[in-house]
């Protein structure tokens, strides 16, 4: 144990504030990324990040709360690209792209109208974050915006995988698929708005993107997908920051390793782990459904579907 | 305005205009706007590292970048595409942020590549810069036509021998020597502004391949020649003009679009 | 065949020659031969999922495959042919892309050139030539994306057809048509073969509309395939053989019907409609 926890480990209050809100956000980034790499949606994922970061430069320069900034500006932007976008797909990354390019400037204005900070202390600060300095009130803004995230992810479920698996069938069931696309990217800009002022924007898109992507690719249902990367966000998440922690005993200079660097990494490697062709195939075929592993994507994507 | 040191941010703008408007007129073709951010964003990390060893930061960038290229193509052969993309970018990130843990020293000096520093470009620095530029131009004309048939129908070029994913990263590493290039002056986050904005619009315009290529050139000029006008007169920083100015000119794009839809249907009728 | 045998040989525009798939331990084609001919049109008849795209992929060279061979023009089939011609399925390009109908076709001629293009007045005669053939004349300057399936059909095959291959490999281009389109393309290829005596292989799940203008057919179920003319190959006792099991050709006013018993085995046949209607 003594090996593995350096001292004050458990003890440490800023440590446990950690735990606590790392496992809240990476459940909430699993439910919701999940969905997001299905609708192939990482890049307004990881986009509306930078977008939230100018609703905070604006929130410091006009002296209302960080939360609401990044929340807003995040919605807001969301908002835009469906505007502008359409459902194809090429289009949507052009609509994530302006919306992006539009806000990083405003971001450039509000860092630069606001004196009181410096330029590159704001970004450093938006960029990493710092999961180790959470008080408790961010725990609590968390848990009760996680609690609404998940419960609009458990009322979309079935249209979103529908419209997932084909946008046709989904409006062809009366599903207004525009709408839900709509419902969805929101709830995701409030997700990417939470988790970029809790633990920075570099964290949000790794968490929410990393552990769903490996998690679909050695599972064959969504609802175990979800789970899997519930389980594989809360893992990397505590281990990283367990290293962080420990990693200040690693070197003569004390100079501790970032939090970010180490959960990325975690997440990272599962992800290059799960792409390995022999785990893939061991996990595709325990599962009946799918089809000799040919082509087991379709069917096992509508097979999904049919047994929720 | 044309005096001193702001002969250098004239010189150095135009140059980067070039670029982005050609690179970034199949940054938008081919839908690879995600990894035309994720480059350029992912590569300070390499400046990062380099400060760290205390070699050139343009060598990291360099080196970065195009590690970032090759990772996104090679990744995205096995997964999606942009799933690996976002993985590739926050890796980096997080590469970044470890090597600027262990030293406070040049904090400053990297972050700032995030924002970029247009007015403060020496002159020593142009020759490089236009070099490089002038490789990213050459490579854009010399694969025009494979890189717009396998951007249109895949398919078919692979039927005629074209390897598509050999052309994606090609272009992805040339994506990466414009970014190499570009981050110092305009910054991570702008350049990505103009990659998408002038060319995004250009095709609003145009149905011929050629003149939309050229159109994306002229609109990034227009960009980038009246934002540094406007952020010399009112002393704002120039990268909220070119933001501004490059999400404007998509929306006159679209909407010269709608009403040429509208005009020409209004002529069928009568 | 009066021909001899060895001259025959010598002559085909394609040969394949014993080609078999699979897909991790699923047989998707089995010890398939056919061969296409100069000046004929071809149909690859067979439902959905029986392997026709699979088999054109392996004449492409986009599929290895796990025995057998295919020879173009007597010669072992490189990578980069451009005797071939090819039409995807199913494309769906991209309204927002500015190509035109003009452009694609050109880059039928030269796209795999490096450079800016610069295209010689011939060059751009020829451009003009071919959107006349396939009657895009008048949409030849509205944004391929922006075109119909039937329109964006005829760009395809003019792409193709610029090169001046010796063989056009179509992939289901009739699928998703409607009637008239379908007509319209069919008299178009059947044109192509006639005027500039290009061998055509074109993969349908439909034969009827093909009856009138082809010379071959490549019949196509459960991974094995019987070929030769229309008259040989749509017969009870050679489908019959084919499918395993007995099944009736039925000739209905210019149309041909393939049907099963009521009752007969039908875990190994193609989904429903080739035995339904064809």
């Amino acid at each position: 144990m003594q090996l593995l926890f350096e001292p004050g480990f458990f003890s440490n209050a800023s440590v446990r504030g950690a735990l606590v809100l790392g496992a809240i956000v990476a459940v909430v980034s699993a439910a919701v990324g999940v969905f997001t790499v299905l609708r192939s949606q990482s890049f307004a994922g990881h986009a509306l990040t930078d977008v939230a970061t100018t609703g905070g430069a604006a929130a410091t320069y006009y002296g209302v709360s960080v939360l609401a900034g990044f929340i807003s500006a995040s919605v807001i932007g969301a908002g835009s690209i469906e505007a502008i976008g359409t459902h194809r797909v090429r289009r949507r990354d052009i609509a994530t792209g302006i919306v992006l390019g539009a806000a990083t400037g405003l971001s450039a204005l509000f860092l630069w109208l606001d004196s009181s900070t410096s330029t590159t202390g704001a970004t450093q600060q938006i960029l990493f974050g710092s999961i180790f300095s959470v008080t408790g009130s961010t725990v609590l803004d968390a848990s009760i915006l996680g609690a609404a995230i998940l419960l609009v992810v458990a009322l979309l479920w079935r249209p979103l995988l529908l419209s997932a698996v084909s946008t046709e069938i989904a409006a062809a069931r009366g599903i207004r698929t525009k709408l839900i696309g709509l419902l969805f990217t929101l709830a995701l800009a409030v997700t990417v708005g939470l988790t970029s002022i809790a633990i920075g924007s570099i964290l949000s898109t790794a968490l929410l993107i990393g552990p769903a992507a490996a998690a679909l690719r050695v599972t064959r249902t969504v609802v175990r997908a979800v789970s899997l990367a519930c389980a594989l966000g809360i893992a990397a998440t505590w281990l990283g920051i367990l290293f962080a922690y420990d990693s200040k005993y690693w070197s003569s200079s004390g100079n501790a390793l970032p939090v970010s660097f180490f959960i990325v990494s975690i997440v990272f490697f599962l992800y290059l782990l799960t792409g390995l062709p022999a785990l893939r195939r061991r996990f595709a075929r325990r599962t009946p459904t799918s089809v000799q592993g040919t082509r087991p994507a379709p069917q096992a994507a509508s097979a999904a579907m049919r047994t929720q | 305005m044309f005096s001193g040191f702001m002969v250098n941010a004239w010189e150095i703008s135009t140059i980067v205009a070039i670029v982005a408007g050609m690179v970034g007129f199949f940054v938008v073709l081919r839908g690879s706007a995600f990894p035309a951010h994720a480059i350029p964003n992912g590569a300070f990390a390499g400046a990062a590292g380099a400060s760290l060893v205390g070699i050139d930061p343009l060598v990291g960038l360099g080196v970065f970048s195009l590690l970032a290229a090759l990772g996104i193509s090679s990744l995205g052969r096995r997964g999606r595409p942009d799933v690996a993309t976002a993985l590739a970018l926050v890796m980096m990130l997080a590469l970044g942020a470890a090597f600027l843990s262990q030293t406070r020293e040049f904090e400053p000096q990297v972050l700032g590549l995030l924002f970029g520093d247009l007015f403060g470009v020496e002159t020593r620095k142009i020759l490089p810069i236009a070099l490089l530029a002038v490789v990213c131009v050459l490579a854009v004309a010399t694969l025009f036509r494979p890189l717009l048939l396998t951007s249109l129908v895949p398919e078919v070029a692979m039927a005629r021998g074209m390897r598509p994913h050999l052309i994606d990263t090609a272009f992805l590493v040339v994506l990466a020597c414009a970014t190499t290039m570009t981050v110092p002056v305009v910054g991570a986050l702008l350049i990505f502004a103009l990659m998408i904005g002038p060319p995004a619009a250009a095709r609003c315009f145009t149905s011929r391949p050629g003149v939309a290529l050229g159109a994306s050139v002229v609109l990034a000029l227009l960009a980038v020649w009246s934002s540094i006008a406007c952020a010399y007169l009112s002393n704002w920083p120039v990268g909220f003009f070119v933001g501004t100015f490059c999400a404007g000119l998509y929306a006159i794009g679209r909407i010269y679009e709608v009403l040429a839809a509208a005009m020409s249907r209004r002529l069928a009728l009568r | 065949m009066s021909v001899p045998e060895v001259v025959r040989e010598a002559r085909a525009v394609l040969e394949v020659d014993d080609v078999s798939v699979s897909f991790s331990g699923r047989t998707i084609l089995d010890h398939v031969s056919f061969e296409v001919r100069p000046g004929e049109f071809t149909g690859l008849i067979g439902s959905n999922g029986v392997g026709k795209t699979t088999l054109l992929r392996v004449i492409l060279g986009l599929q290895k495959s796990s025995t057998g061979a295919v020879r173009i023009l007597g010669a072992p089939r490189s990578r980069s042919s451009r005797s071939i011609g090819y039409v995807p399925q199913k494309v769906l390009l991209d309204p927002d892309v500015p190509v035109r109908a003009r452009d694609l076709v050109a880059l039928g001629l030269d796209a795999h050139r490096i450079g800016l293009p610069r295209r010689s007045a011939a060059q751009r005669e020829l451009v003009e030539r071919t959107l006349d053939e396939v009657d895009a004349t008048s949409f030849a300057d509205a944004r391929v994306g922006s075109l119909s399936g039937g329109e964006q059909q005829r760009v395809l095959i003019a792409h193709a057809l610029i090169s001046r291959p010796q063989l056009l490999l179509l992939d289901e281009p009739l699928a998703n048509l409607d009637p008239k389109s379908v007509q319209e393309i069919v008299a178009l290829l059947h044109r192509v073969v006639i005027d500039h005596g290009v061998a055509v292989l074109l993969s349908a799940h439909e034969m009827n509309s093909l009856l009138p203008v082809m010379d071959r057919v490549v019949y196509v179920t459960g991974g094995r395939a019987a070929s030769g003319t229309t008259d040989e190959v749509i017969r009870s006792d050679v489908l019959s053989a084919l499918y395993g099991h007995h099944v009736d050709v039925l000739q209905l006013h210019g149309r041909v019907l393939v049907v099963a018993e009521p009752g007969a085995a039908t875990d190994d046949l193609p989904a429903h409609p080739t035995l339904q209607l064809d």
